[in-house]
């Protein structure tokens, strides 16, 4: 029997068929709904890397990778500009290394606190108050930051400055807390209560079965609340261009002031700066720069991870 | 009841109930525990003899709508270990237990078998060494394992793993091992060689064991009770227990016809 034959049978031309024809075709749309949804995350995040490099290239073509690298000065906005990415970095990652001494020790004894100790009752009601510190506009932590907590460590320490960076990194600490509890929390919660049985059983109190059985066996999950909160504290902005001072300062100090990678983009973005000059292309290699610390603190993850799972 | 042997009394249940929430899971269980001997506990799933077996280390103070009453004495001090002035970690440091589910810790073997130690706040390495060596070797452990005491103890078979949790459960030199079906979730090999083990620890330890497995409990058990509906019916050395047993729902269950 012929092909064509076959085809015209009743069973292939009739309502049935089409209705089962119509059907396939409907899964195959929402399929593709579905996966441009997906998609589009990764087209975005794309798009921002494409711009990035290729506003980033021309830069480099004016100003070598070595010296960019090297160079203890920033200052692409004076009349004797300076290109050398170390004073934001040394900023980003202070400001980022204070925040992290805060974040994650409350943070995990918090995620302990509400996962192994308190009662489901009262979690339910301290767990959206916790996260309320999320929901605070960043802008208001930065004033905090410059108006209560420098005058506050003042205080204790005279010397201190008006604007430094050890007081923006204390208050984006106490922000991204909730981050870090949050996710922690729910490693933790997802640890199998055999485990806890067993630890009990070997005459273990609560404490000891927490930090000896719990947490190391949320590890995994652990890295990633905490690779999240490196992230964010990395990317804030506001708090540190409002109470860090915003000068591009090579230093270890934290009561100096001091700019970082974010800072130094919002700064110059509020000024007019023609396009395609030098120092327009300054904001897209400082951008680039973030993307790629962000990236290989992810990545880093990523491979502990991987490499200290919870061996199943 | 009649005595199973000559050996000396090391616990007794007297007159045990126990609840959780409003359900009522054990009701007024007397049951007498014997110096290295081993006592099992069968019946039907949701008889109460898990339940049972957990009242022993007092596992059910982790989930508060547990209610106790009576008594669990542990000789020779005759102490009540279910009074309210017992420090429940007390007893469990005493009285040993190994889970129906495998459960080593994500640490390594060496570790797994230290915890219990530590947790007692024990340091001194050479010790701890030591009974380790000494746990391994006594769940049969050892020689497969001693080239790799610093390796993740999850990375080892079904049956290794639960040989572990009993060499951890021994680290502490407990009192009384209570085995909640060790074997259930194992292949037959892996279950004849904890069937071995429990037959020879039983020189060293009292156990306590809950089974499904009426061959397990005929073969291992010195003697047997056979729990239904949170009742404990019948009580008796293993031997009168499978062969001839007074009550007709033992016989019932031990010849299959229900459970």
């Amino acid at each position: 029997m012929s092909r064509q034959k076959i085809l015209s049978r009743p069973e292939f031309t009739s309502p049935a068929h089409r209705i089962r024809k119509l059907r396939k075709l409907r899964e195959k749309l929402v399929e593709l709904v579905l996966f441009l949804a997906a998609a589009s995350s990764v087209f975005v995040t794309l798009a921002i890397v494409w711009i990035l490099v290729s506003e980033s290239l021309p830069f480099f073509q004016n100003v070598p990778l070595k010296l960019f690298l090297t160079d203890t000065e920033w200052t692409p906005l004076f009349d004797n500009p300076r290109y050398g990415i170390l004073p934001l970095l040394s900023g980003t990652l202070l400001s980022t290394a204070i925040a992290l001494v805060v974040a994650i020790p409350l943070g995990t004894i918090t995620a302990a606190f509400l996962s192994e100790y308190i009662r489901p009752r009262y979690r339910e009601v301290l767990k959206p108050i916790l996260e309320m510190l999320a929901a605070v506009p960043t802008v208001v932590y930065g004033y905090f930051a410059l108006l209560f907590v420098t005058p506050l460590l003042q205080n204790i320490f005279p010397s201190i400055q008006g604007f430094n960076i050890l007081s923006a990194g204390l208050v984006i600490g106490v922000m991204i807390i909730p981050y870090v509890s949050s996710l922690s929390e729910d490693a933790m919660r997802a640890v199998p209560n055999h485990l806890r049985e067993a630890s009990v059983a070997m005459g273990a109190n609560q404490f000891q079965t927490t930090f000896r059985v719990v947490i190391p066996s949320a590890f995994s999950g652990l890295t990633s609340a905490y690779i999240l909160a490196i992230s964010r504290a990395l990317g804030e902005t506001m708090v540190v261009a409002v109470a860090a001072g915003n000068q591009p300062n090579l230093t270890m100090d934290p009561t100096q002031p001091a700019a970082t990678i974010t800072a130094f983009i919002v700064q110059v973005s509020q000024g007019d700066l023609p396009h395609g000059s030098i120092g327009y292309q300054s904001i897209y290699v400082a951008g680039l720069t973030l993307f790629v610390i962000t990236l290989i603190f992810n990545i880093l993850g990523l491979w502990i991870r991987q490499r200290f799972q919870e061996k199943e | 009841m009649e005595t199973v042997n000559t050996s000396a009394l090391r616990a007794e249940v007297k007159n045990l109930s126990f609840s959780y929430d409003t359900k009522k899971v054990l009701n007024a269980v007397s049951l007498p525990v014997y110096e290295k001997k081993i006592t099992a506990l069968i019946g039907p799933s949701g008889c109460g003899k898990t339940t049972l077996l957990r009242c022993f280390n007092r596992m059910h103070d982790l989930y508060s709508q547990a209610k106790y009453n009576g008594e669990i004495v542990l000789y020779p001090e005759a102490k009540n270990i279910l009074a309210s002035d017992i420090d429940p970690m007390e007893v469990r440091m005493r009285i040993g237990m190994v889970f129906q589910k495998p459960n080593p810790f994500p640490k390594t073997i060496y570790e797994n078998v230290a915890y219990g130690l530590r947790v007692r706040g024990i340091r001194k390495k050479t010790f701890i060494d030591e009974r380790v060596e000494e746990s391994l070797k006594s769940a049969g452990l050892w020689s497969e394992v001693k080239d790799r005491l610093h390796t993740a103890a999850t990375s080892m078979s079904g049956g290794q793993q639960q040989r572990l949790c009993i060499a951890r459960a021994l680290a502490t030199e407990p009192e009384i091992l209570l085995l909640d079906e060790p074997t259930s979730a194992l292949d037959p090999i892996s279950t004849g060689h904890i069937e071995e083990l429990i037959t020879e620890l039983k020189k060293e330890v009292t156990i306590l064991i809950v089974t499904h497995n009426l061959h397990q409990a005929a073969r291992c058990s010195d003697s047997t009770a056979f729990m239904y509906l949170g009742d404990l019916i019948e009580y008796g050395p293993s031997e009168v227990l499978f062969t001839n047993p007074k009550d007709q729902r033992t016989e019932n269950y031990i010849t299959g016809r229900f459970g």
